[in-house]
């Protein structure tokens, strides 16, 4: 096994006294002093700060946006075109069968198109982009780029200290702005639920930066495990678990992010990967579709635990892809498949763990609201 | 107070024996969300698992220590399972158990030897 990759911030980690884990091929702190239960409720009410320089940062540029967007629409479902300048959007990279091959976030940047993808993807996107869109399109896996998160309600005070501009920023907005002296890629989005701001910074500023941040009050440096759960909670997919390459957007209930442009009767509808099932089942429905769980005992159920219609006997019915406990919602909190048919809220199933079916009601995502600023 | 090497103290109360988890144990486990306890008037055997802790992280078995049944269990930890974080040698105990044979602690651990395996 290739030894771990370790981003700018390892050093500081350890010197805060983070508990490490191999994530996606790097080294990464899991949880800090603090502890995942804390960390959490730090982001839900005050602000954290978040090491996500293990995602991928590409840049693509053609000629002009719009080349660039022309070529990307190909691999993608969503209205490039349609993206105004400083604006981000959510998308995912479609395989042939109609399943998701990576999720990302995409943005115009007036002449080019910036990108983030999974850790764990980004080797394989770089080269699926390069083999798809070269020579008219160059690709850049950045490399001397680091990424912050930080989320929370205090969010947006805390870095409006290091620029006024923050302010000005609304939920998917994208800028460019100096912050502890060096040039920063700066959108308003996260995977919190909470308000916040995700931030490419070169890697010569990168600690400096996350130094001045934590020295504010409201500021913690925040682990994987409370990610996870802040992530869950806010009913935000994780790739490889929630969706991945035998699920369709439309049965995970991101239907959302493929815009009308792109769809049956839209300016450019199809032609990407996978397009006759997915408008297919954008008209017609799917046959299974990601719902929120909610466990009705204090017993999470984690990935993996069997969904049934009953509570004795019969098949399996679907299964849970993500869960554990929700420290804001105070108990177990999961997102699994399910038929369609029972894909409505205040349903009862049942979860089988440990031997016993427990009653689980299916509820809408997410299990805590979205704090954005819109 | 006895240890085991499943990071588990035993208390020996007369006949009773408390079994609880090491604050070494709580620690590693970080929150601990649910305790899924045994029933009272359960019989076990030495090396059952009887009882489930849930953390934020993951799920982990405890073992019963010794043979013999089940007398009590601790009630407070079907809604504040964060005891044992918080006491884990006192309000975090888990269950009591009615020895069939103490001649089974002799195989655990002093205090000395058990902070000389989590050193």
């Amino acid at each position: 096994m290739d030894a771990l990759r370790r981003t700018p911030f390892y050093d500081l980690h350890l010197k805060l006294g983070a508990k490490m884990v191999g994530f996606a091929g790097f080294d990464m702190p899991v949880q800090y002093p603090l502890g995942v239960m804390q960390e959490h409720r730090h982001t839900r009410t005050k602000a954290g700060l978040f090491d996500v320089s293990h995602m991928g940062q590409v840049i693509l540029r053609g000629a002009t946006y719009a080349a660039a967007a022309t070529a990307l629409e190909r691999l993608i479902p969503m209205d490039v075109h349609g993206l105004q300048p400083g604006r981000q959007r959510y998308g995912l990279f479609t395989n042939p069968q109609g399943g998701i091959q990576d999720d990302l976030m995409f943005a115009n940047r007036g002449d080019h198109i910036f990108m983030v993808v999974n850790a764990a993807c980004a080797d394989a996107d770089v080269k699926y982009l390069r083999e798809m869109l070269e020579p008219d399109i160059s690709i850049k896996h950045l490399q001397n780029r680091a990424l912050l998160a930080l989320q929370g309600p205090c969010a947006e005070a805390v870095l409006a200290e290091h620029h006024p501009a923050i302010c000005d920023m609304k939920f998917m907005d994208v800028e460019t702005l100096p912050l502890a002296g060096a040039e920063c890629w700066i959108s308003r989005s996260g995977y919190t639920g909470e308000d916040g701001f995700e931030i490419s910074v070169p890697t010569a500023a990168a600690n400096d930066l996350a130094q001045a941040l934590l020295a504010h009050e409201d500021v913690e440096f925040i682990g994987l495990g409370a990610r996870d759960s802040l992530r869950l909670e806010a009913g935000l997919c994780l790739y490889g678990h929630d969706i991945g390459p035998n699920t369709s957007p439309v049965e995970a209930g991101l239907s959302w992010a493929i815009q009308r442009a792109r769809r049956t009767g839209g300016d450019r509808a199809g032609g990407f990967p996978g397009a006759e099932r997915i408008l297919g089942e954008l008209s017609d429905g799917a046959p299974k579709k990601r719902v929120g769980l909610r466990p009705q005992g204090r017993a999470p159920m984690r990935e993996g635990v069997l969904i049934f219609a009953d509570e004795a006997g019969g098949a399996p019915i679907g299964s849970v892809t993500s869960g554990g406990f929700g420290p804001t919602v105070q108990g177990p909190v999961a997102m699994g498949y399910v038929p369609s048919e029972l894909a409505k809220a205040d349903t009862i199933v049942f979860g089988e763990v440990r031997g016993k079916r427990l009653p689980v009601e299916i509820v809408s995502l997410p299990f805590t609201a979205a704090n954005f600023k819109r | 107070m006895k240890f085991t090497e499943e990071h588990e103290w035993l208390r020996i109360e007369d006949d009773l024996v408390v079994v609880g988890i090491t604050e070494h144990a709580s620690t590693q486990l970080g929150d601990i969300v649910f305790v899924e306890l045994p029933d009272e008037g359960d019989t076990v055997s030495k090396d059952d698992e009887v009882v489930v802790i849930e953390s934020v992280k993951a799920a982990s078995d405890i073992l019963a220590p010794l043979d013999g049944e089940i007398t009590e269990i601790n009630p407070a930890l079907e809604d504040e399972p964060a005891k044992v974080n918080e006491d884990p040698l006192g309000a975090g105990w888990f269950f009591k158990i009615r020895h069939s044979d103490l001649s089974q602690m002799d195989d655990y651990m002093d205090e000395a030897a058990y902070n000389k395996l989590i050193s």
